[in-house]
């Protein structure tokens, strides 16, 4: 069991059901933001042969500018029948549409020295050769140490003459790759120090890789590091090798298309600029609007801690090389700040953050204020979230932001940024260390915020499912859980004792509901509690308190319309709402007026009363299902 | 696993691979019998197998089979060794 399987992209979203319908309609006159879209996907070989076939039916005809056309040419040593279209499926993910020309297998002096062959005609930008440890003749070991020496001294002239006729033949940048290490041992550990050792010369090579590329204006794509993160034993598959030629094994091939694509795509500016960071169970554990600065999990002395705090360590090594740091959550601005302010074991301080988003606007919204904010694309924007509805929502309203999906251990959320590749970069200087400064000192604070898309769809999407029932002993201590941990969506923070809640329960004085809410990512489980004292015309509210993970979800209005439809049955005419202020709880401030209740007291400490005459009160359609009790035999059935 | 269920994951696993729709399980089938079933997709088509349904097959098995028939075969009797 691999704990972050790097072979399968899978920060990438799972295709969809209708992806292979999808990809088959493309045609003429498609979108490149479609392409781009379908190729940003877990697409294994299969997926991706597909998708290129289509881009080969589509050619030219792309209409809009997602896409920057990118001329390359492929020149290796071994089967490229499915490196090939791996490369061009691969591409659109990177923002690149690739004209590949593929050399003739073994010709790759020819195709680079002869102006007539294919890949010459092509004028090329970019030339990715493609050499394994065989061909350039370090598969075999040699006892003598010059000769070792010689030997890598030959694939050395053999690259450098490739590079330099790539650049001054065809003005292409070449692309050299180191050599993967061979997955068995010759002598056994004897190999890391014996010259003529195979491995021992590949590693002499791979050292002289990047000078080589560095002389001829080249980039250079570390195969060896990706075979060694994937595992050398996996990532050669000696039976394929001898019945297809295959360079390393079948089902690798979409993690080597992307690291490719990701260089060719930073060639080209299209890098990430920006990681926008949610705050909540992302950089710290827990939520700090309820738990408060002393109550999230962060730091030393747990592995929740750390692992929050790892996220914060490897988020400052991407600042340290120039990207931009930003935070999006859906906060009160002080709760937000206030780890940042007074938590000793944070990393992260106010300061590395360019630009500081804490407001319960939603995300696709704030970031496109983000990108504004810094005068970037919103496509040079990667965001890490914890939650996969939030995340979903913001890649169906910005499908051209980075949103990797992530394992549920956050122990694993640097690894699956890391591997994500987002911010890859083909050079490095003094100015990139600078750079997120740079950005910082230009950033306006003042975020403009307008609203975006259709939430209704968004909502649909969901396919939420809302179970509204009275308490009962099944959910007695979530209830009261619930009642003395929520502090943000609470209109009175009345505590109660588990017992206390029991009693409400046989109180025929008492509506009470528990709400559950399950949506198509999973069971978020109770996330709402109602209590309303019944009198014979007026009900007036107790308790009305939601786990701010749900909020708008519309659960509210389906709450409201749960108690209306019960009062009215009893043949009450008035509902009256409650609003206490603490210092937690300004968010709801004024939910009552939100949902049509009428301002009827105030006092001078803020306290509110609002009512809604039941008459006037019109139950709304609502994006879920709502189900009771009732539905669970049938459910059960 | 019954044959009828093998049969069924086995040709959705060719749809998938050879991205063609109208394609029923039979016995005889060959690559010469569809135009998108050749080498290089055979290839493709022997590792989705291999991994869908947990087994490995060696290079003289894949060169002894010609017709779906055998890969199906192939299949059974990998899956009965493993268990």
């Amino acid at each position: 069991m691999i704990s972050y399987d790097v072979a399968a992209l899978p920060w990438l979203p799972k295709a969809p059901d209708d992806h292979r319908e999808q990809v088959r309609a493309f045609g003429p006159g498609v979108a490149a933001a479609a392409l781009r879209d379908a190729a940003t996907a877990r697409l294994d070989i299969n997926g991706l042969t597909r998708l290129a076939k289509a881009l080969d039916r589509v050619g030219e005809a792309v209409e809009g500018d997602a896409l920057s056309p990118v001329d390359a040419a492929l020149l290796a040593d071994c089967t490229t029948d499915y490196l090939a279209p791996a490369l061009v499926a691969t591409a659109p993910r990177h923002g690149v549409r690739l004209r590949l020309t593929v050399g003739d297998y073994g010709q790759m002096e020819q195709a680079l020295l002869d102006p007539g062959s294919a890949v010459a005609r092509a004028r090329p930008e970019v030339a990715l050769i493609s050499l394994d440890a065989a061909s350039l003749g370090l598969d075999a070991p040699l006892m003598d140490a010059a000769a070792a020496a010689e030997a890598v001294a030959r694939a050395v002239a053999r690259l450098e003459a490739l590079a330099a006729a790539a650049r001054e033949r065809l003005g292409a940048v070449p692309i050299l790759q180191t050599v993967a290490p061979p997955a068995e041992p010759w002598s056994g550990s004897l190999d890391a120090r014996f010259a003529g050792a195979p491995a021992a010369m590949i590693q002499a090579l791979n050292a002289r890789m990047g000078g080589i590329a560095e002389a001829h204006g080249g980039l250079l794509l570390d195969v060896a590091g990706l075979a060694a993160r994937v595992g050398v034993a996996r990532w050669r598959d000696h039976g394929q090798r001898h019945a297809a030629k295959l360079p390393f094994a079948l089902d690798l091939t979409p993690l080597w298309a992307d690291h490719v694509c990701r260089l060719i795509g930073a060639m080209r500016g299209k890098a990430r600029k920006c990681l926008v960071l949610d705050l909540d169970n992302t950089l710290w554990g827990g939520v700090v609007g309820d738990d408060g600065v002393e109550g999230i999990a962060l730091g030393q002395g747990s592995a929740r801690g750390e692992a929050h705090l790892a996220v914060q360590r490897y988020a400052l090594s991407l600042r340290a090389r120039g990207i931009v740091l930003a935070v999006c959550s859906k906060n009160e601005d002080d709760a937000a700040r206030a780890p940042f302010r007074r938590h000793p074991d944070m990393l992260l301080r106010e300061e590395h953050v360019a630009v500081f988003v804490a407001n319960w606007t939603d995300k696709a919204t704030n970031l496109q204020a983000i990108a504004r904010t810094l005068n970037i694309g919103v496509d040079a924007l990667a965001f890490l979230d914890d939650n996969p509805a939030e995340r979903a929502r913001v890649r169906q309203m910005l499908p051209e932001v980075a949103t990797p999906e992530l394992p549920d251990d956050p122990a694993w959320y640097p690894a699956a940024l890391a591997h994500a590749g987002y911010f890859e970069t083909v050079a490095l200087s003094a100015e990139d260390a600078g750079r997120a400064d740079a950005y910082q000192a230009n950033a306006a604070r003042a975020v403009a915020l307008e609203s975006l898309g259709s939430i209704d769809a968004y909502h649909r999407s969901l396919e939420m499912r809302c179970d509204i029932r009275p308490f009962d002993r099944v959910g007695r201590a979530r209830i009261a859980q619930l009642i003395n941990k929520t502090n943000q969506f609470n209109v009175t923070t009345i505590r109660r004792t588990e017992a206390e809640v029991a009693e409400i329960e046989v109180d025929p004085e008492m509506f009470h509901r528990q709400i559950r809410l399950v949506d198509r990512f999973g069971d978020n489980g109770m996330i709402a509690v109602v209590i309303f004292r019944k009198g014979v015309a007026e009900w007036v509210c107790d308790t009305w308190l939601m786990s701010c993970r749900v909020l708008s979800r519309r659960v509210e209005e389906a709450a409201l319309r749960a108690v209306a439809e019960a009062a009215r049955a009893e043949g009450a005419t008035r509902l009256v709402g409650r609003y206490r202020p603490t210092a937690k709880n300004r968010m709801v401030a004024d939910l009552f007026g939100v949902l049509g209740f009428a301002k009827v007291a105030e006092t001078e400490a803020g306290e509110t009363e609002w009512a809604l005459a039941l008459a006037d009160y019109v139950a709304p359609e609502l994006p879920m299902e709502v189900v009771g009790p009732g539905d669970d035999a049938e459910r059960a059935a | 696993m019954t044959d009828a269920a093998l049969e069924a994951e086995l040709m959705e696993i060719m749809r998938d691979v050879l991205d063609v729709d109208d394609l029923n399980y039979d016995e005889n089938l060959t690559a010469d019998d569809v135009e998108e079933w050749d080498s290089l997709s055979h290839v493709r088509l022997i590792v989705a197998v291999e991994k869908h349904f947990g087994v490995r097959f060696s290079t003289q098995e894949i060169e002894a089979m010609r017709r779906l028939g055998d890969l199906r075969r192939a299949i059974t009797t990998k899956k009965a060794g493993a268990a």
